[in-house]
């Protein structure tokens, strides 16, 4: 407190500070500060009056000693009495005081409050200032209760000082940060807006931070900012330097206050009254222009503060976005800072530049700076200019300069730092895809990308280029070549052998024509690969082998050979010694036609946005991908991981199916002709055989069905009174957990129906893949408009369930049925259901409502079929209390044997005959298959004819899975 | 095992560092300095785990001594060593001050290199020490050969802690039991815990090498022996103490390395072939029976917001011969004490602002009498809303006797070899109890 000391020094204090700092230990210092308390508490003991000075003193010990980080609990009365003083020290250490220590003491608050009231009252400008810093500093609810009133009054009133006025603003901006609600404007609104006019620059500048604020939150009552914005702003851009004396910065006028009309007029669009919006064209132009000037001052303070101005205005013209030629010119003005010897201006530059070019009228101009970027790229020292110049390249690009782009990222990837790797890769694989005009050029690009890059390619960036080959037959010969070239490198990232083994495996006889890559010798080459790859690479050469074997007949007793081996057949992975196994009997036993039929080529994929690009859609910039985006990605990949991995999983379609090892892996004589390669699943025969040999159940089902209608269509009604076009979704319709036990036991069926609205469904599932056929009719003779589906999966869902569907066609015409497919996989055990959110308008009112989707975990189900002992042997071996879930209830429906049966097998698990001792009985078993695991789950159903009860147990290795499956069963019987 | 030892002083410098093992690099000079001595919390556990590394250490006034390790090490052995470390060094340069480490580097670095090898402790007798690590250079006189062997022999033969040939005109033998007592004691007078630590230091002048017996009051050989009838003990227990009590039940004790501890194991007694000079036999607890030399009374009362009227008696709870000294009561004050006035019948009274405390001095007080002492605490009212905590009253003293109520029975010497028998040797005992943490909640 030096200015406090110079006047009138206060001894005491100082050699209260001076013993202090020479304490030697801490408790030397905690006795000497107790000391001191004890001698002001003394002192402030009633009794006796102090006067001002001490008074002071001791508050302001006690304030060192609250700095120091003890606590003070009294001495706020004193504080408090010092706002009465007339002095100026005594005032401003008893404000000290309160905006330090201040706490919601309602008394003292009463008191506080008076004591500010009285200095705003008084016509002393320092003492009404002392006030407004108070109040700021403090900015609690109470003060701004208190004086949310008074402040804007004295903001407005004509004869407040100046620097009262600047203090007002500030106070007020800060406690409308602090708590909005009770900031009202209101009556004061066009006042405060015309402070912009006031004489004195301080002024201006502290209300414009005010109006910047306030704007934001309701734009519309300011919007007569505007005009006078834009008219200060010119007569600051037109004045000379000298003009306003004390507020010109090297020879820059008033470059704060610039800067903030600046940013204030990005709140608003461009200015509707032409006069005005010539008058900002002139400014941004004058601006830009006196950039061009020769520098007044050499001094770095003069070009920041041009520059910052510059900038502004850069950001105004880009967010305007209606000015080509200021545009064009913000361009021409960054491309010279693209090259200024300032690291800093470089990279504003470039980050400025990356939303230049998404704006239609300057991305061309910002093509014409390609060649500094890349070079920018290649030689800039600061790793995040480098980065921004990457995000540059990436927003800049288009088909015309694709290529090169590309070529120049690609070969900046070999060098770049690691940090930035992934996300350059990423950026590479996305415009390759979206820029491709040439197919074989992706391949070649994407390959390269392997090849410089392995480990930043995640894994959906080389599914991506599998689904395109398959799906292009021009391609398929290129890009067995390309891969084949490729392997021949001495030593290929893992990616690359994934990619090179599915290719080959698929297209190999493209190339066998040619001496140089005869099929032994491709194969030759996969396998030299082989044992440097891991787990899941190897399983999928091993896919590869199989499928040589189909391509080239004469590559079979080689590869049996290596299948045969010891490091394949007694492979300690249980997945590797399965496929070796499997693919040798396969190869051994099955004739030609058959191995043919399994093993054809792979069918195309269906035609799917990739997961990488509707990523990049729903960014609205070209800007930077960041890290959390990258690994959302990578959870989307999830699908594409399912399809990417499909060519290995159809030619072993039993190898799911045998999860327990006593099963002597002969299941393949039986699957391999049932599963000829065709599409038509196991899985598929029961929900198939449900609704046919189950009329009970569907009837019952349709009774209730049947009974719905009105009495939804008035709950849509009211819920949903076709006010808006944009809602939030609706709730589910509270008769939707019905809806969704009706699907536990089968697939097909209707799912919802109303008046207007008929929605049927139909699925089919596989290991943990699932596809949904939604179809939605419309039972009026309107056309239903904007009509729009989504899915949404609550909570954890969101990581237990990857759902991908496209949109609808948004018109429906009467009559007619629209249909939706939806893409399943279960990534995880889950319990809750999906939601479809149907919106659409029908004859001008909003429809909407929300259903569960009937997914439910028992749909993963996979049967497996064993013997009474097996089952009972695994049925103790799950013997752990949670592992259990046991529910015994009454019979709801006929408790008919074959009826039961009937929803036991659409249920899921194998229904096992003969296996408990008791012919009532029902037990079944089967494995509920999510990508991370698979979950063994063994059922036991005992009705009880004559009570008309039954006993539910279920037992599953996952506790979870065991009692939801048991709630959802108990509301079936 | 101890992987370095290190010494700071209050700023946290470095005073001495001796590292021992090679897992412990400068860096855990560091690492104690800031997560410790300048934590911004004050560190209570003595054990402090920072980065695998454990920190174990003691404070010696403004001093800190921390041992480091990165194994797995029994941390009582470890504080063992501490205190013994402290006890070497005080017997060689006095109170461990930073001036006193400053000035006896070259001796402190001589210890550590004696004491721990490779992090293992080794001989810390002080005694022994000293015959071999002199004190700037009064001894250091080249040593004979014999002398040397002499002292090798002893520190490696079996008997590490005696040299042998000691001879002295006049057999002197004195034995200090030192008790401390803590208690904590309810405003009713109920006692909430309270326990005796105790130590019997030795100082003995023996010649030759003498066989020691040591016997006291043990409850279990006093029991055994009265099993056994002979019950000669009655006239020997008049060497000191107050009650007539006549044993006592030790909670567990641990003893000089000179002790044989199968012996003790099997027949309960305490022999020994004692250091020359000055050692601690052992050490023992007790919280049976425990006689509490004083009782406080205390009685608050609050009047009103501002006033706070306190009164406190103590009483003496001792034979009315025996005199107690040194008697201090500190009766804590409010946070918000404005000012203070006490009026006391005995000793001084004053008010410590710095320690917010009334601190009431007597300088002797015999058995069975009792003081007060009542002050008038003027309080400033204040915002806080919490209530002052009300922390105990506490109190030191010394008294002379063992309020454990140990009492030694016997010290036998035998020296076979030299012609003094048991009736010759000069033997002092001497009891003294102090105060521990005797505390009186108020």
């Amino acid at each position: 407190m030096p200015a406090v000391s110079k006047g009138d020094g206060m001894r005491g204090l100082a050699v209260f500070i001076s013993d202090i700092r020479n304490c030697k230990s801490k408790e030397a210092e905690i006795k000497r500060i107790n000391k001191e308390l004890a001698n002001i508490r003394s002192k402030f003991k009633g009794d006796k009056a102090l006067d001002g000075y001490s008074k002071k003193k001791y508050v302001c010990k006690l304030l060192f000693i609250f700095l120091l980080g003890h606590d003070i609990d009294f001495g706020h009365m004193e504080a408090v009495n010092l706002l009465s003083s007339n002095k100026y020290t005594e005032k401003q250490i008893g404000y000290l005081f309160i905006s330090v220590l201040v706490n919601s003491n309602s008394e003292l608050i009463r008191l506080i409050n008076n004591g500010i009231k009285n200095d705003l009252a008084s016509r002393n400008p320092t003492f009404m200032c002392l006030a407004l810093h108070c109040i700021a500093n403090v900015g609690s609810r109470e003060m701004a209760e208190a004086f949310a009133g008074e402040i804007p009054r004295i903001l407005v009133a004509g004869d407040t000082m100046d620097s009262v006025k600047q203090s007002a603003a500030l106070c007020l901006l800060r406690l409308h940060k602090a708590s909005p609600d009770v900031v009202l404007m209101g009556e004061w609104t066009s006042r405060v807006v015309h402070l912009l006019n006031d004489q004195h620059m301080g002024v201006v500048t502290a209300a414009i931070s005010l109006i910047t604020c306030l704007s934001q939150k309701n734009p519309d009552e300011f919007k007569s900012c505007v005009p006078l914005a834009v008219s200060r702003l010119s007569r600051i851009v037109s004045s000379a330097s000298t003009d306003l004396q004390d507020y010109t910065y090297y020879f820059v006028p008033a470059p704060w206050l610039s800067c903030k009309l600046l940013r204030l007029l990005q709140c608003y669009p461009p200015p509707e009254d032409g006069a005005v919006k010539g008058r900002l064209v002139e400014c941004l132009e004058t601006i830009l222009n006196k950039a061009q000037e020769p520098p007044k001052s050499k001094k770095v303070q003069h070009s920041n503060a041009k520059n910052a101005i510059l900038f502004e205005a850069i950001s105004l013209i880009i967010h305007y976005d209606s000015e080509p030629n200021l545009l064009v010119r913000a361009c021409n003005q960054l491309g010279q800072f693209l090259q200024h010897r300032e690291t800093n201006l470089r990279y504003l530059a470039l980050e400025s530049m990356c939303t230049l070019a998404s704006s239609e009228f300057s991305h061309e101009a910002v093509k014409t700076h390609i060649e500094t970027v890349i070079n920018a790229l290649k030689t800039e020292r600061d790793v995040s200019v480098r980065q921004r110049a990457a995000d540059l390249l990436y927003a800049m690009c288009d088909r015309s300069n694709a290529k090169q782009i590309v070529a120049e990222m690609l070969s900046y990837l070999e060098t770049a730092d690691y940090s930035i790797r992934e996300e350059m890769v990423l950026k590479v694989a996305i415009l390759a895809e979206k820029y491709a005009v040439d197919y074989s050029w992706y391949v070649d690009t994407i390959l390269n990308l392997i090849r410089i890059a392995g480990d930043y390619v995640s894994e959906e960036v080389w599914y991506r280029v599998i689904q395109i080959v398959i799906n292009r037959d021009d391609v398929q010969g290129y890009a067995a070549k390309t891969v084949f070239e490729a392997l021949q490198a001495p030593a290929c990232h893992e990616n690359m052998v994934k990619v090179g083994g599915y290719i080959l495996g698929e297209f190999g006889n493209l190339i066998a024509g040619d001496p140089r890559s005869s099929p032994l010798v491709q194969f030759n080459l996969l396998h030299s690969k082989f044992h440097l790859c891991s787990v899941p690479s190897r399983a999928l050469l091993l896919s590869a082998y199989i499928k040589f074997i189909n391509l080239f007949p004469e590559t079979k007793p080689t590869i049996q050979e290596v299948l045969r081996s010891d490091s394949q057949i007694r492979n300690s992975d249980v997945e590797l010694q399965q496929r070796a196994v499997e693919y040798l009997k396969l190869s051994s036993i099955a004739s030609t036609d058959v191995l043919a039929t399994v093993l054809e080529e792979m069918p195309p994929f269906p035609e799917r946005e990739s997961s990488i690009l509707a990523k990049l859609k729903k960014k609205k910039g070209p800007g930077a991908v960041s890290v959390s985006d990258l690994e959302e990605a990578k959870g989307e990949g999830g699908a594409l991981n399912g399809s990417g991995d499909r060519g290995a999983d159809a030619a072993a379609t039993s190898n799911s199916a045998t999860l327990s090892p006593s099963a002597d892996l002969l299941g393949l004589r039986s699957a391999a002709p049932v599963a000829p390669g065709t599409g038509s699943l196991l899985v598929d025969v029961f929900p198939e055989a449900g609704p046919a040999s189950a009329p009970a159940v569907s009837e019952d089902g349709f009774l209730r069905h049947l009974d719905l209608p009105p009495e939804s269509s008035d709950s849509l009604l009211v819920e949903a009174p076709g006010e808006s076009d944009f809602e939030d979704p609706a709730l589910p319709l509270p008769e939707s957990d019905d809806l969704l036990y009706k699907f536990v036991c089968k697939n097909n069926g209707v799912l919802f129906e109303n008046q207007l609205l008929q929605i049927g469904t139909k699925s089919e599932y596989r290991q943990n893949l699932g596809r949904m056929y939604l179809f939605f009719g419309n039972k009026t003779s309107v056309q239903f408009s904007n009509f729009t589906t989504s899915i949404t999966c609550p909570g954890d869902l969101q990581t237990q369930l990857n759902m991908q569907t496209k949109p609808v066609e948004p018109l429906v015409d009467g009559g007619a049925q629209v249909q939706q497919v939806l893409n399943i996989e279960c990534l995880s055990d889950f319990s809750d259901a999906p939601l479809l959110n149907i919106m659409f308008r029908y004859g001008g009112a909003q429809q909407n409502l929300t259903l569960k989707l009937p997914v439910t975990i028992n749909k993963f189900f996979q049967p497996t079929e064993m013997s009474s002992q097996d089952f009972f042997q695994r049925w103790k071996q799950l013997s752990l209390p949670q592992q259990e879930a046991q529910k015994i209830f009454k019979a709801n429906h006929s408790m008919d044997t074959d009826v039961i049966k009937t929803k036991l097998l659409g249920l899921g698990p194998a229904l096992l005959e003969d296996v408990d001792p008791n012919p009532e009985n029902f037990v079944c078993a089967g494995v509920i298959q999510t990508k991370g695991q698979q979950i063994g789950c063994l059922l036991r159903l005992e009705p009880n004819a004559q009570a008309q009860m039954f006993r539910l147990t279920l037992r599953s290795s996952k506790d979870t899975v065991s009692v939801h499956l048991c709630h959802l069963l108990a509301e079936q019987f | 095992m101890i992987g370095g030892l290190f010494i700071y002083n209050h700023k946290g410098e470095v005073l001495i560092s001796r590292v021992y093992r090679d897992d412990i690099g400068r860096n855990a000079v560091d690492a104690f300095r800031v997560n410790v001595i300048h934590a911004r919390q004050q560190v209570r556990s003595p054990v402090t785990n920072i980065a695998r590394t454990s920190f174990f250490h003691v404070k010696r006034s403004n001093i800190w001594l921390a041992a480091v390790t990165k194994q797995n090490v029994n941390a009582a052995m470890v504080f063992e060593f501490l205190y013994k470390m402290c006890d070497v060094m005080t017997a060689y340069f006095g109170k461990i001050s930073e001036e006193n480490i400053k000035n006896n580097f070259v001796l402190i670095y001589e210890l550590l290199d004696e004491i721990l090898d490779f992090g293992y402790p080794q001989n810390s007798e002080t005694g022994a020490l000293k015959t071999f690590i002199t004190q700037q250079g009064i001894k250091s006189q080249p040593q004979t050969k014999e002398e040397q062997s002499q002292i090798t022999s002893q520190v490696t033969g079996q008997i590490g802690w005696r040299r042998e040939g000691i001879k002295y005109r006049r057999n002197e033998l004195f034995l200090d039991v030192l008790e401390s007592v803590n208690l904590l004691m309810s405003p009713q007078g109920q006692v909430l815990s309270a326990h005796v630590s105790g130590r019997v230091v030795m100082k003995s002048y023996l010649s030759g090498m003498p066989e020691c017996k040591f016997g006291m009051n043990d409850k279990i050989v006093i029991d055994k022996q009265g099993k056994g009838g002979a019950t000669d003990d009655s006239g020997k227990s008049e060497l000191g103490g107050s009650s007539g009590k006549q044993s006592i039940a030790i909670d567990d004790c641990t003893f000089h390395q000179c002790v044989r501890l199968s012996k003790f194991d099997s027949e309960r007694s305490i022999s020994f072939i004692p250091p020359d000079g000055e050692y601690e036999l052992m050490r023992y607890r007790t919280t049976k029976d425990i006689i509490l030399p004083f009782r406080v009374i205390p009685l608050v009362r609050e009047v009103g917001r501002t006033k706070l009227e306190v009164k406190v008696v103590i009483k003496s709870n001792f034979k009315p011969s025996l005199l107690a000294q040194k008697i201090e009561v500190r009766i804590p004050t409010p946070l918000n004490t404005s000012g203070v006035q006490v009026i006391c019948m005995k000793g001084k009274a004053k008010y410590k602002a710095s320690e917010n405390a009334i601190v009431w001095k007597i300088k002797r007080m015999a058995g069975m009498k009792e003081s007060q002492i009542s002050a008038e605490i003027e309080l400033l009212p204040t915002n806080d809303k919490k209530k002052w905590a009300r922390p105990p009253i506490s109190m030191n003293f010394e008294v002379p006797f063992a309020p454990s109520g140990l009492k030694v029975r016997y010290l036998k010497v035998f020296e076979p070899k030299l012609n003094y028998s048991d009736h010759d040797v000069i033997k002092w005992v001497r009891y003294i109890g102090r105060s521990g943490i005797y505390e009186t909640r108020c």
